[in-house]
């Protein structure tokens, strides 16, 4: 893909506030630079709880964008393409993870899922099976937070995809399904892909929920954003460190996900 | 008109809520308290105001490790009230804070649900891995004590989670999503969602409340007047209420 460059002056007003925007992301940065203990940094990253952190974080953020995926898809295309009675107030439900704060989402799901919740108590009572203080706790506090930033951007692209292709393709004989298979979802695929990164950054970064619904232990269900905060008040060097490496893994990703897939048209 | 209107219904809100909130004081003492303190410093609180009209008293409840972080970094403080002695003296050897006064002491318990539903019966049952159980972290008092407490038993706690601090321990244990954790008594005191098992007294862990002036305090002569009240006979009568007991 070629991109004519014009070369042209910012308007000075713009240059300033926009420097300023950066400014805000920027600073907290080398903030967190000034602090990091560079010679101590190898031996405090490759600590147990470091590492056991880490871990867990990749597996259960991956796990959690890729059930938004599977279930945010589809909720999204109800949501855009289906009318039924009720859809304005499912959709702002759907997206009240993104303004609620997380601790009060953790709680509403410990009231739900919990070993008491209106869910979990028949679920253990019949299975044994507990969510809360588990791995798949942490999953689903993921998801939770995480899944309506892909079934808002996934929703927003369905609204705007033109639908003469999919009508072509249905009197051609195509079932719904496949049209949704093989027309929409290779139209809305930037925006797939768009909404997944940003659902599983959201998840990568989660802490209120986590800790309010899975609890807090090392090795099961302590991701990096819970290993920070329990070092903050411990050791700062060692929260500085793990600091360090949620920004780099985040860094890395985002970089490069960024020119693999969003420079070709997603509207983001 | 109209748009005057909408213009000035938030700044008129605004200005209710700071004349509710200002009522006349002209200082403001800022309280760094303990978790295991939110109930009685409530109360102590509005007991100072009511004795001092013109100091109005805020509270930061925290855990001590997080609340001892916060005045390191700056929080432009007055009181602390901490769970630990060892907090407080990593606070004065900084330079931090003046020397503290111990002004109450607590004992450890084992919290479950009302009606036990685990059938918790003493320490040991925390060892067991079929219990959900859950302690303070070990960067909070509740939890180094909690561990010392295990410790002089011989157990090796089946842990289940680690919580920040004390009453968010307390609160998963009163939902009954924990079977049991160990939590100091006064929380217990303090819910009715729990019930309490007592520990060996020969596994007591020595736990006293110290509480200091902040060097950098904006209210020296107020924090002074609020640190008297705590230790004066009305203050340790609202503690006792608390299920505190005397330092």
């Amino acid at each position: 893909m070629t991109r004519r460059k014009i070369r042209q002056r910012a308007p000075w007003p713009l240059l300033v506030l926009g420097s300023l925007g950066a400014a805000v992301f920027v600073l907290p940065l080398i903030g967190l630079a000034t602090r990091t203990p560079w010679s101590r940094l190898r031996e405090l990253v490759m600590s147990d709880v470091v590492v056991d952190a880490l871990k867990l974080s990749l597996m259960t953020s991956v796990l959690a964008a890729a059930i938004s995926l599977l279930l945010g898809v589809p909720l999204a295309w109800l949501l855009a393409r289906v009318e039924f009675p009720g859809r304005r107030i499912v959709r702002a439900i759907v997206t009240l993870p993104m303004v609620l704060p997380p601790v009060v989402g953790g709680a509403a799901l410990l009231f739900a899922l919990g070993r008491r919740g209106v869910i979990g108590e028949p679920i253990n009572d019949a299975t044994g099976f507990l969510l809360p203080f588990s791995v798949w706790g942490v999953v689903v506090a993921n998801v939770f937070v995480a899944m309506p930033f892909l079934v808002v951007t996934v929703e927003g692209a369905l609204r705007n995809v033109d639908g003469r292709h999919e009508a072509a393709a249905a009197t051609l004989g195509a079932s719904r399904l496949t049209v949704f298979r093989r027309i929409t979802l290779p139209m809305i695929a930037p925006s797939v892909r768009a909404g997944l990164v940003l659902a599983w950054a959201r998840a990568l970064g989660e802490f209120g929920a986590t800790v309010t619904f899975a609890g807090n232990l090392q090795g099961r269900t302590q991701t990096l954003p819970l290993a920070v905060f329990v070092a903050l008040e411990q050791d700062r060097d060692t929260a500085v460190a793990i600091s360090l490496v949620l920004v780099a893994v985040s860094l890395a990703v985002l970089l490069l996900l960024r020119d693999r897939w969003w420079s070709n048209g997603a509207d983001l | 008109m109209i748009r005057q209107a909408t213009w000035c219904a938030p700044l008129l809100v605004a200005l209710l809520l700071s004349s509710c909130t200002g009522r006349d004081s002209d200082e403001t003492l800022l309280v760094m308290a303990a978790a295991s303190l939110t109930d009685a410093f409530g109360e102590i609180g509005v007991a100072f105001e009511a004795a001092n009209p013109d100091i109005e008293v805020r509270l930061n409840l925290a855990g001590s490790g997080a609340l001892r972080e916060q005045i390191v970094q700056g929080a432009p403080a007055d009181v602390f009230a901490s769970a630990s002695a060892q907090t407080v003296q990593a606070l004065v050897s900084a330079g931090l804070a003046l020397s503290p006064t111990d002004f109450a002491s607590n004992e450890l318990r084992i919290a479950v649900p009302t009606g036990n539903p685990g059938g918790v019966v003493g320490i040991e049952d925390l060892a067991n891995s079929e219990l959900l159980i859950g302690l303070c972290g070990a960067q909070v008092p509740c939890g180094q004590f909690a561990r010392q407490a295990l410790e002089q038993a011989g157990i090796d706690a089946s842990v289940d989670t680690n919580e920040g601090d004390v009453r968010a321990l307390l609160g998963k244990i009163e939902a009954g999503e924990l079977d049991a954790g160990i939590v100091y008594a006064s929380d217990i005191a303090a819910s009715d969602d729990v019930d309490e098992i007592l520990l060996p007294p020969t596994f007591g862990v020595a736990i006293t409340y110290p509480i200091t002036i902040l060097s950098e305090s904006p209210n020296p002569d107020a924090a002074g007047a609020f640190v008297a009240f705590v230790l004066s006979v009305e203050g340790q009568a609202i503690l006792h209420a608390y299920g505190f007991d005397p330092s």
